[in-house]
């Protein structure tokens, strides 16, 4: 591939120790050697149910849980940072360049501050302005770009609506000029009528802002609408990523086929047709020898419960899967 | 017969910013084996239009004494709004009426298990002895698809994962054989997937047990999959009501259609997102008129600013309020 990526990861892997005697300390892998490259300008999905590790991934890009093994790599044409060893003035500097949008607008705003003291923190915190005239221009400006008025400024969060506090978060993850930023679930607290018009803010601060986003979400048809392309997680593992087009119109991985078919259809007549998966992601701390998706998978032989499938990559597509050929 | 009738449900909540509106002149009835879906974003009154149904709302909540809700049981109709004593109350909160909250781990009692939790509520309900009692939680454990239930029942609801949790909550709920069954948003707090089965197993389970459900989501998607009729609620009024195929198929007020444009749609990626406009009103400023108009894009003039739309009929079952359905009705 020709495009420039921004942010790439070669074996990328996270784990918590989880107790064990002092002499076998076990580790939880909530992410598990991940191999992913972020094209600079993309708006990047991330799929899977919860415990499949997407906000850990997500995080460890930030540099906000530790990296156990493997690397990842910053680099926005400016700077480049290997993001397992970064420390002091780079940093200080990376957490200028990204950022993280919460999922609930309702925890993320402190009651106590008013909105503009909430955008201004990270400025102020990062020492990005000199004075305080420079600031508020700054938070003048971001706050606008996210459609908010200069009244609200002055308000408190109890003030504003779901989507507007999701407006605000916005406008303070993106006021320090960041180029890379996780949206964790950032719509997921919305309703419906709501979400599209987050979602409709986000593509146009994308363009005009030149962002690059990892979007994390466990919604498939939100995720179909936003992103460019789209990796599915499991216990720590990506099993398929595609272009979305390419992943919406053929899933290879059953995984993905699952999650497809069980999202509720809009039409009445269109019940219980879906191939509905048993079961539930089992514990990461209990992991499934061979394919880790063999427990649920409807289509899982022998060799599936005892070696796990590779993620062949082909072209800008990849798949985790013993059978997916024959399954097509 | 129906199976529950609510007339005129208007409730306030005295607030120290002074009353406030959140449910306005509601009317429904639910037949027996029926599923409704109550659909609307937040705020729109749809929890606390189920909860007054079961008189849970807070010691705060005034009912306006036009509110009429009446249950039809075997052993004659209930007059709810009459009920004072909480002995007399145990008959829709718990008896003849079960609610399903949206969020299990809050549900359940952290430090009981949830066996002693299930086998409490058929001693006060039922005549069972402790034993009985103990048999039937195992038993409908095992129904809604626990695994093992005789050790699951010794356990606590943090053991469980989230969709366990939801299926025991079910089993709870169903224990005592009720009539009407209130879900609220029972599979938003749920993975996909998780939240396929749990639908599945309450169409199972309708079938079998043949209550009345009130199903309170905001993913129409959900509607679609499992109800009969649906009724939309926007700022504590209804505003559209009538068969699931006919409300999804042929939405007639400007909301309704506005939430099913605003759901990604998977088979036409290339279709933009066309959000609602606007933010939904505080409710301690509920706009005048047609609660809707302030985010309306169908606004027909002032009338819409002054008057509240009355019902209109806009086919089999199925009534809208908006002046716009009027207007053609007229025409």
């Amino acid at each position: 591939m020709t495009e420039e990526l921004l942010i790439e990861t070669r074996e990328l892997t996270v784990g918590f120790p989880i107790g064990g005697g002092l002499f076998n300390k076990k580790t939880l892998k909530a992410v598990d050697g991940i191999s992913i490259g972020i094209p600079r300008g993309s708006f990047f999905g991330v799929v899977g149910e919860s415990g499949s590790g997407k906000t850990t991934l997500g995080r460890a890009l930030l540099n906000a849980v530790p990296i156990t093994g493997g690397h990842a790599t910053y680099d926005d044409g400016e700077v480049r940072y290997d993001l397992s060893t970064l420390s002091g003035a780079e940093l200080k500097d990376y957490r200028k360049r990204a950022q993280l949008i919460f999922q609930d607008p309702y925890a993320a705003l402190s009651p106590r501050m008013t909105v503009r003291d909430i955008i201004a923190e990270p400025l102020e915190v990062m020492g990005l302005t000199a004075s305080r005239e420079e600031t508020d221009a700054r938070v003048r400006e971001i706050a606008a770009k996210c459609r908010l008025n200069l009244e609200h400024l002055r308000r408190f969060p109890h003030a504003f609506s779901g989507g507007q506090r999701q407006r605000i978060s916005i406008a303070r993850a993106l006021v320090s000029g960041p180029r890379f930023v996780v949206a964790d679930e950032s719509v997921a607290a919305l309703d419906v009528s709501i979400q599209a018009d987050i979602l409709n803010l986000l593509k146009t601060l994308q363009s005009e802002l030149g962002l690059t986003y990892m979007f994390i979400s466990h919604d498939l048809s939100v995720v179909a609408h936003s992103c460019d392309h789209v990796a599915v997680m499991y216990l720590g593992r990506i099993v398929e990523s595609a272009p979305t087009r390419k992943l919406f119109a053929a899933p290879r991985h059953p995984y993905t086929k699952a999650l497809f078919s069980a999202i509720p259809s809009l039409d009445p007549d269109d019940r219980g047709r879906a191939q509905k998966l048993e079961g539930e992601i089992p514990s990461p701390t209990n992991q499934p020898p061979g394919c880790k998706f063999h427990t649920r998978c409807p289509h899982a032989t022998e060799l599936c419960k005892t070696r796990e499938p590779v993620l062949q990559v082909e072209g800008d597509q990849a798949v985790a899967c013993h059978r997916w050929q024959e399954l097509l | 017969m129906s199976l529950i009738d609510v007339e005129k449900l208007t409730l306030q909540f005295r607030t120290d910013e002074g009353l406030i509106t959140a449910v306005e002149d509601v009317s429904f009835s639910l037949a027996p084996g029926e599923v409704m879906g109550l659909v609307g974003e937040s705020g729109s009154g749809k929890s606390v239009t189920a909860k007054a149904l079961m008189k849970l709302n807070a010691a705060n909540a005034v009912y306006d004494p036009a509110t009429r809700i009446t249950l039809h049981l075997d052993s004659g109709p209930v007059d709810v709004m009459s009920l004072k004593r909480p002995r007399d109350m145990e008959i829709v909160r718990g008896g003849a009426v079960s609610m399903i909250f949206q969020e299990p781990m809050a549900s359940f009692a952290p430090a009981m298990t949830i066996g002693s939790q299930m086998v409490e509520q058929l001693l006060i309900h039922t005549n069972l002895s402790k034993r009985a009692a103990r048999d039937l939680s195992i038993e409908m454990l095992d129904r809604v698809g626990i695994s093992d239930a005789a050790s699951r029942f010794n356990q606590y609801a943090f053991e469980l994962s989230g969709g366990m949790r939801q299926r025991a909550m079910i089993a709870m709920a169903l224990s005592t054989r009720p009539k009407l069954l209130i879900a609220d948003e029972p599979t938003t707090a749920l993975d996909v997937t998780i939240q396929a089965q749990v639908i599945d197993l309450m169409k199972d389970l309708v079938a079998e047990f043949g209550m009345g459900i009130i199903f309170i989501t905001h993913d129409l998607g959900v509607v679609a999959q499992t109800a009969d009729k649906v009724a939309v609620m926007y700022l504590g009024r209804m505003v559209e009501q009538g068969p699931v195929r006919e409300v999804i198929r042929n939405p007639r007020h400007p909301y309704t259609r506005g939430l099913i444009d605003a759901l990604p749609q998977l088979d036409d990626l290339d279709k933009p997102l066309m959000p609602v406009p606007g933010d939904i009103p505080s409710p301690l400023e509920r706009p005048e008129g047609c609660v809707f108009h302030t985010r309306c894009t169908r606004i027909i003039g002032d009338i819409c600013r002054t008057a509240v739309p009355g019902w209109a009929d806009t086919g089999p079952d199925h009534r809208t309020a908006c002046h716009l359905c009027h207007q053609d009705t007229a025409a």
